[in-house]
């Protein structure tokens, strides 16, 4: 964990909690969410589908409700302004401008009408209130930057002429026309194919270099973490269970979800020469929480009584946060026999 | 700003992903050369250029003043002068067909620009926002679409007094809930799309993502519906026309010349039979070319 910053840090998250409404009543998808990220930093959140990862990074920049969501509890600050609740109009001139936002499906997310270079130049002629020759030198400038090849010719074609790894140049360079201090990219390489995902990643971690902003990265992937975080968050049916740096994460996982993420990954299988172990059962529904810690049915380590009556809090461990009561008894002995195996092996980068 | 050659060069390799699969929507020329095979489109289009070009030259082509007639002459059968016949004031009933389509299209684009400009805009908001404001708008669509057309359209010039601007008024708002309909199911669609929500995620306003993002991306089955609303609004004002609530003496227009040929049709039935099929051939084409329109405007897919 870096030390406290002394300057209020970029963005603040503090129990965030965002509910649905549905006909069983209303769920809860995040649950008290809590995090920070400095300016130049990669958090990356980590988690299964349905984790509440993708509602969580809406919700931060007041999106969720497109989604018919509502952010119900906590606050959301943007160097130290808080986001939660502001009108729309003044979330429209953070976002986009102070904000810059990636989605996952590369394929949908620009629109068909117009050509890529008129969608970039939009953005920046609204919040630059820059003119049309200016708006548009700087659309293909920032084409040109993703890697885009003769971008000032390609700035005149419409998104389907695009494949999928260059839409999501386009949307990268979209996101970043206005020098965002934060980027926030909700699974940007996950429907990419495996070359263009390395590419994506290998081109967002110079832009963040470059460009000195902070990466809010959602993804499934360990390996992007391994590759792009400073902080990873791992979060679990709707929690966040583990919140360490990227090192001690894959080095020393605390919660047992972590560690049997880390034994999912198809390296560090065939690094130990053991076979690839998954972890059993599925997310539970936001509706049907198993009682005491979240994750005990799956868990191989859950004991009766300790693990299954009381919900577990989050708590302080080696520089990190855990939700899980028997972090330090696991960690000591000889690993119990049919448990992941040590994840000393997984190289960090 | 540097050029970023070393990346540059690792993306002018072909990826995985290639354009080909993916959804295109018609670009202009793909939409004409899509058009141009549909052989029945091309015809209703050209019928409609036709009648159109007639009702623009209508003075110079027309063979005798249309309000001018010989009463000795009245209800005269098809001759070498009179080539479709006189009414029952001896008026040259070609003569009035052709400076009538003056009339029945300028209605015609007046009503259905009422439409348009009461759907439009309430479809849009309606499909765009949802909510209770979705549902006080279609309510009031479902009320005014319950009520037959013709009898509002009635009320309507019966509440304002009979004039063709009247008429048209009251078919543009009868007609408006169909234009609604289609906008607001189109707009629904599109809000869920992930570019309205990446628009949002740039800060783009909501008046913006409507005209901007949405609107554009919902033209293709708003010209199919205007298009075939145009035949729909031509029949509408000959109703009215016909019942003497359009269009007002002498002027002409379809509805009215088959209205005042209706009681001689024993003695001259060819003025009723050439009215009639005007209005059924022009209305027809107007249907085909919508047809033909939605035909060439659909998005283009791979599994088609």
């Amino acid at each position: 964990m870096t030390t406290p910053a002394v300057t209020a840090p970029l963005l603040q998250v503090e129990d965030l909690t965002v509910q649905f409404p549905t006909p069983d009543g209303l769920i809860t998808v995040v649950d008290h969410v809590s995090f920070t990220l400095d300016a130049n930093r990669v958090l990356c959140i980590v988690g299964e589908s349905g984790s509440g990862k993708s509602v969580t990074a809406l919700s931060l920049v007041g999106l969720v409700q497109s989604r018919g969501g509502r952010v119900s509890a906590g606050s959301v600050k943007f160097r130290g302004t808080e986001l939660v609740g502001q009108p729309e109009k003044a979330l429209n001139r953070i976002r986009g401008r102070d904000i810059g936002f990636i989605f996952q499906e590369p394929m949908s997310s620009l629109n068909p009408a117009f050509t890529v270079g008129d969608q970039i130049a939009e953005v920046v002629r609204r919040h630059r209130r820059a003119g049309r020759k200016e708006a548009w030198a700087r659309a293909v400038e920032m084409l040109d930057r993703v890697g885009i090849a003769s971008a000032a010719q390609r700035a005149k074609d419409y998104p389907h002429r695009f494949s999928g790894g260059m839409r999501q140049r386009v949307m990268i360079a979209l996101a970043l026309a206005c020098d965002p201090k934060l980027l926030i990219a909700d699974e940007p390489t996950t429907a990419l194919d495996v070359t263009i995902q390395a590419r994506t990643l290998e081109l967002l971690k110079t832009l963040q270099r470059e460009q000195d902003m902070a990466v809010l990265f959602i993804t499934h992937d360990l390996g992007v973490v391994a590759d792009i975080a400073d902080d990873v968050v791992v979060m679990y049916a709707s929690q966040v269970v583990e919140h360490a740096p990227v090192r001690d994460l894959f080095r020393r996982p605390q919660h047992p979800y972590t560690a049997g993420l880390l034994a999912a990954m198809p390296q560090s299988a065939l690094e130990n020469g053991s076979p690839l172990v998954g972890i059993p059962g599925v997310v539970p529904q936001p509706h049907r929480l198993p009682s005491g810690c979240r994750f005990h049915p799956r868990c191989t380590h859950a004991q009766a009584g300790r693990c299954t009556s009381e919900p577990v809090e989050l708590r302080r461990l080696d520089g990190g946060l855990v939700r899980c009561v028997r972090s330090e008894e696991l960690r000591d002995p000889a690993p119990v026999p049919g448990a992941p195996a040590p994840i000393e092996g997984v190289a960090v980068q | 700003m540097t050029s970023r050659p070393e990346l540059q060069a690792e993306v002018l390799q072909p990826t995985g992903t290639g354009p080909e699969d993916t959804e295109a929507p018609a670009t202009p020329s793909t939409f004409v050369r899509r058009f141009r095979r549909n052989k029945v489109g091309v015809a209703a289009l050209a019928l409609l250029v036709v009648v159109v070009l007639l009702a623009v030259f209508a003075p110079w082509i027309a063979p005798h003043d249309p309000n001018q007639g010989e009463l000795s002459r009245a209800l005269e059968g098809p001759s070498g002068e009179y080539w479709f016949g006189t009414d029952d004031l001896g008026r040259d009933v070609l003569s009035r067909l052709i400076h009538a389509s003056r009339v029945s299209l300028v209605a015609a684009a007046l009503a259905t620009g009422v439409a348009l400009l009461i759907g439009l805009p309430l479809g849009l908001i309606s499909g765009y926002f949802g909510g209770w404001v979705d549902n006080v708008i279609m309510r009031f669509n479902d009320a005014l679409m319950s009520f037959p057309a013709l009898i509002l359209a009635v009320v309507i010039v019966g509440l304002l007094g009979p004039s063709l601007t009247n008429a048209m008024l009251a078919i543009g708002i009868v007609y408006a809930p169909r234009i609604m309909r289609v906008v607001r199911g189109s707009a629904l669609s599109v809000r869920e799309e992930v570019y309205v929500l990446s628009a949002r995620a740039t800060g783009c306003g909501a008046p913006r993502i409507i005209g901007g993002h949405v609107l554009p991306n919902i033209l293709s089955p708003l010209v199919v519906q205007t298009t075939i609303m145009l035949g729909l609004t031509i029949l509408a004002e000959a109703g009215l026309s016909f019942l003497g609530l359009g269009v007002q003496p002498p002027t002409a227009s379809w509805g009215s010349i088959l209205g005042r040929a209706f009681p001689y049709m024993g003695r001259t039935p060819t003025t009723v039979i050439v009215a009639g099929l005007t209005i059924s051939v022009v209305v027809l084409a107007f249907n085909l070319l919508g047809d033909a329109f939605r035909d060439s405007l659909g998005r283009e897919r791979r599994d088609q």
